[in-house]
């Protein structure tokens, strides 16, 4: 019982992931997250604005259902198997968030700078998350995968359009967290 | 419903990153300023057992559930939709420590910035949608 509620380490979560991939293969289907961004639209009527949203969803029907399941197996992990979201972080990383007036760095998955109440109750907070989120789903859409789809589906299959991908999550990640993240905290 | 498997599996993955720590913002803030190998552990642990696999589907050792060779579809091709696209998706990972799947995890854990999250990542989506056409490729 101890290992269920334990974090898990590096060395278990990369196996589960590629066992994760092997079974949404062997399922049939093809591996990646973002597209359901995409299926969303056209669920809620993108179909009558554009025509690049006018596919039957009921054929991505099985992504729906595993996109269910992250959020139900986000609930189980968050009240049941996370008793401690302590994350144990290098000493550098707090000091330097901790300089950036970051608090209690590393106590919870999520930092109450942008998680917390701030995202609903502050225009800049909402606008953080809202700015990151349309950036992840244009991105995504406009590079043709996410983590999933480019970055472990992509590189495992050795693609270049991947490879390229993930320089650019790269060269956006890097931009975010080294002069983004001190220009806006 | 048979589709259900995809269901059970979207809880399992869920669960794994949760566990490994795989939706935490601080993990993808390490990962980006190079300040942990916990992240390029996960991930390039995911990479190469699945490079593995990929070599099994290739040659026939692995087939899909109804017996047919499982071939990943191709990457749409194009150096400056993958970069520059790949680019914006990086500039809101880094802001929010959030990638697609992590979105939907995270609603369980931080349900309003969670929704906040996934309503912008659903209108940059359609944004690309639109304009899909007009984009350099």
């Amino acid at each position: 019982m101890d290992f269920i509620l334990e974090p898990w380490p590096w060395y278990v979560g990369g196996p589960l992931i590629a066992i994760s991939l092997l079974l949404y293969f062997y399922f049939g289907k093809n591996f990646g997250a973002s597209t359901n961004f995409e299926t969303l639209c056209t669920m809620a009527g993108a179909g009558r604005v554009s025509d690049y949203f006018k596919k039957d969803w009921k054929e991505r029907d099985f992504a729906l259902l595993f996109v269910i399941g992250l959020i139900i197996g986000g609930f189980i992990s968050a009240i049941y198997l996370i008793p401690n979201q302590t994350v144990d972080l290098n000493p550098r990383t707090a000091q330097e968030l901790t300089e950036l007036g970051f608090l209690n760095v590393g106590n919870h998955y999520f930092p109450d700078e942008i998680f917390g109440k701030s995202a609903y109750s502050s225009v800049k907070g909402f606008l953080i998350l809202i700015v990151s989120g349309f950036l992840i789903g244009f991105g995504t859409r406009y590079a043709g995968g996410c983590t999933s789809g480019h970055a472990i589906t992509g590189l495992s299959s050795l693609q270049l359009p991947s490879l390229l991908a993930v320089i650019g999550f790269f060269i956006g990640g890097i931009i975010a967290t080294w002069y983004l993240i001190p220009l806006i905290f | 419903m048979k589709n259900s498997r995809f269901l059970i599996l979207g809880i399992f993955f869920a669960i794994v990153l949760s566990k490994t720590q795989a939706i935490s913002w601080y993990r993808f803030y390490e990962m980006f300023t190079f300040q942990s190998f916990h992240m390029f552990g996960i991930i390039g642990g995911a990479v190469v057992i699945s490079a593995i696999f990929m070599q099994l589907f290739k040659y026939g050792k692995i087939k899909d559930i109804n017996g047919n060779k499982i071939i990943p579809k191709p990457k749409k091709k194009g150096f400056i939709s993958t970069i520059l696209g790949g680019t914006f998706f990086g500039l809101g990972w880094g802001i929010s420590g959030a990638c697609a799947a992590p979105i939907f995890v995270i609603l369980g854990f931080q349900l309003v910035p969670a929704l906040i999250l996934l309503l912008g990542a659903l209108i940059g989506a359609f944004m690309y949608g639109l304009l899909s056409k007009k984009l350099p490729n």
